[in-house]
């Protein structure tokens, strides 16, 4: 009896009334939560993307054959890429744009390389929520402001591919490219 | 857990007597849908849907296993092997359009389950865990709807997709990787149609389960009625078998003759022709549309489009969430003690006032992101938050209700009485 009355005694073996068995139920609650935790990382962690996914090529471009004012599409990163060949009016048209009024303040230098002015190269993907926009191609809507128009949800760019109307936050994204030559750019 | 009138569950089979004592599932079945569950005699056809949409969903659930024994989800051949489904498995294509029928049925079955428990009242107290259930189940609807639109790997499948994923990309910081976690890559491609393909399977069984929580919770204070007054005594009730399983079969026969109808002489009259074009990464349909059920939230989605203080993309997408988490908190905007809105002359009108609204918003979020429907869902989307936020709460303080009738009965003869008169 009187061993049982030790281990039942509130605040015995200890200074601040916690006993050998609030001790014990701690510690054996939170070495399972803390395995659980760590096994959630993995099970978590395979829907990100896998190794295939990840193994990106970069690619070249042949600007040759893409004559003034035209654009084309292709496919880095299985997302679309615009590359386009900006007629001296459609320049004009960026820089006289006051770029402080503008939702993602940027100049046409900045989304260009050093004196390749004229190759306009971005991701075809709508800021907004993903789509490809309309302006590459031949013949397709362009938007009120002359660049690309996105249908899905009406967001429109201009001849820099920056966001100028519609619900899209930011310009059209442009990626990290660099010239080969004057007529072969690296992406990627 | 249910009224003390209740029939008791006496089985005179000696199996059934033998089986009761060891497994009670049969008295289970007994309580929950059988004679053993008093319901209020009053209930009108709104009081149907909930057994349609639980058919709905067997009748997904059926197809649904079929056609995965068909269907490959992977990204190369998820498209051809629907086609598959249409022109080479025996009885294949009427099984696709079941299944595709099914869906928007179900969803027709569920808005109309989810109005009548707006105009009645049924998710105020006692019943607010019901109408909470409800409405995870709805989310939860939604979410297999979607996944389920994906599998065919048409161009709507691809573009729904990347713009449903990319919803979650406008959340600050972490939307990205948000969206990369999501579909296990930088665009759709297979890992999320084989991701959707498991969750698609999976979800409909969790449905499932909460619906037998959504059961359980309403047979706690029982089933409401068009008065929305409370069971008074054992004349106020009907036992649901044989009563309401005959209402119920009656309007589940209606109910499989218009599914059959659009199933048999338009099944695509529902569905969006760009699903018959594979999915193209390089194209974006002139026209993306998500399936009609969500049209009411993809114009709210749609309504935001331009900057205050935060960007008009994450705008759009917490007032679209809102809106379906509104209703979350729908029991504690309408104080009104009345549940009824046949007694509630002003609610009435604001009811049928959100119904156009809702119907509004519907029709804006299926046509193209252009003037006049942008400035259209802007006003119906703000008029949507205004009636739960404000009429709702107000509306529910100032109105006077008319008087209700002393009981259910009381109602029933009235009513009667009326009709002969």
């Amino acid at each position: 009896m009187a061993t049982l009355e030790h281990t039942e005694s509130p605040g015995h073996g200890t200074e601040d009334g916690v006993r050998r068995r609030d001790f014990i139920n701690i510690a054996a609650v939170s070495f399972p939560v803390a395995g659980a935790a760590a096994i959630l990382v993995p099970l978590i962690n395979q829907m990100n993307p896998s190794a295939d996914v990840l193994a990106l090529a970069s690619i070249e471009v042949d600007l040759s054959a893409i004559k003034e004012g035209q654009a084309i599409k292709t496919i880095f990163r299985k997302q679309p890429l615009f590359v386009r060949h900006l007629t001296a009016a459609e320049i004009a048209d960026a820089d006289k744009v006051d770029v402080t009024t503008l939702r993602d303040p940027q100049t046409l230098e900045q989304r260009t390389s050093a004196g390749k002015k004229q190759w306009l190269i971005t991701m075809g993907v709508c800021t907004h929520l993903g789509c490809v926009p309309l302006g590459a191609g031949e013949g397709e809507n362009r938007g009120e402001f002359g660049g690309y128009f996105c249908p899905c949800h009406g967001s429109s760019y201009d001849t820099a591919a920056r966001i100028r109307k519609g619900p899209a936050p930011k310009n059209l994204e442009v990626p990290k490219y660099a010239f080969k030559s004057d007529t072969v750019v690296a992406v990627g | 857990m249910s009224f003390p009138w209740a029939n008791q569950y006496a089985p005179k089979n000696p199996f059934m007597k033998w089986m009761d004592e060891r497994l009670p599932l049969p008295r289970l079945v007994y309580n929950a849908v059988g004679a053993g569950y008093p319901v209020p005699r009053n209930l009108n056809y709104f009081w149907n849907f909930g057994v349609l949409a639980g058919a709905a969903l067997g009748i997904q659930i059926i197809t649904g296993i079929i056609l995965a024994m068909h269907y490959a989800a992977n990204g190369a051949i998820a498209f051809d092997s629907v086609e598959h489904i249409m022109r080479d498995v025996n009885s294949g294509w009427m099984l696709r359009y079941a299944h595709a029928t099914g869906a928007s049925f179900f969803f027709i079955v569920v808005y109309l389950h989810i109005f009548r428990g707006l105009y009645y009242g049924s998710y105020k107290a006692p019943r607010e865990m019901v109408w909470l259930l409800g409405l995870v189940i709805y989310l939860l609807m939604m979410a297999t709807g979607f996944m389920g639109y994906v599998l065919p790997w048409g161009q709507m499948s691809f573009w729904g997709a990347k713009v449903i994923t990319g919803l979650f990309s406008a959340i600050p910081v972490v939307g990205t990787p948000i969206q990369t976690w999501l579909l296990g890559g930088f665009a759709p491609d297979n890992a999320a149609l084989n991701r959707f393909f498991s969750l698609h399977y999976l979800l409909p069984f969790v449905i499932a389960g909460v619906i037998i929580l959504h059961i359980w919770a309403l047979h706690i204070p029982g089933s409401s009625n068009p008065t929305g007054i409370e069971v008074k005594g054992p004349q106020d009730t009907l036992p649901f078998h044989p009563y309401y399983t005959a209402k119920d079969g009656f309007g589940l026969g209606v109910f499989l003759i218009l599914y059959t109808l659009v199933l048999f002489y338009a099944p695509n009259a529902l569905g969006h022709p760009d699903n018959y074009i594979p999915a193209n990464p390089l194209s974006t349909p002139a026209h993306i549309v998500p399936e009609w059920y969500y049209w009411p939230f993809y114009a709210i989605l749609r309504a935001f489009t331009s900057d205050f203080i935060l960007p008009a993309k994450l705008w759009g997408v917490l007032a679209m969430f809102s809106a379906i988490l509104l209703l979350f908190i729908l029991p504690w905007l309408d104080k009104s003690p009345v549940r009824s809105g046949n007694y509630r002359p002003a609610f009435k009108k604001f009811f049928w006032l959100l119904v156009a609204d809702v119907l509004v918003l519907g029709y804006c979020g299926g046509s193209p992101a252009e003037e006049p429907y942008v400035m259209i869902s802007q006003l119906a989307a703000a008029y949507y938050f205004a009636h739960f936020l404000i009429i709702l709460p107000i509306v529910s303080r100032m109105e006077r209700p008319l008087p209700l009738p002393n009981s259910i009965t009381e109602a029933v003869l009235e009513k009667h009485g009326e009709a002969t008169a």
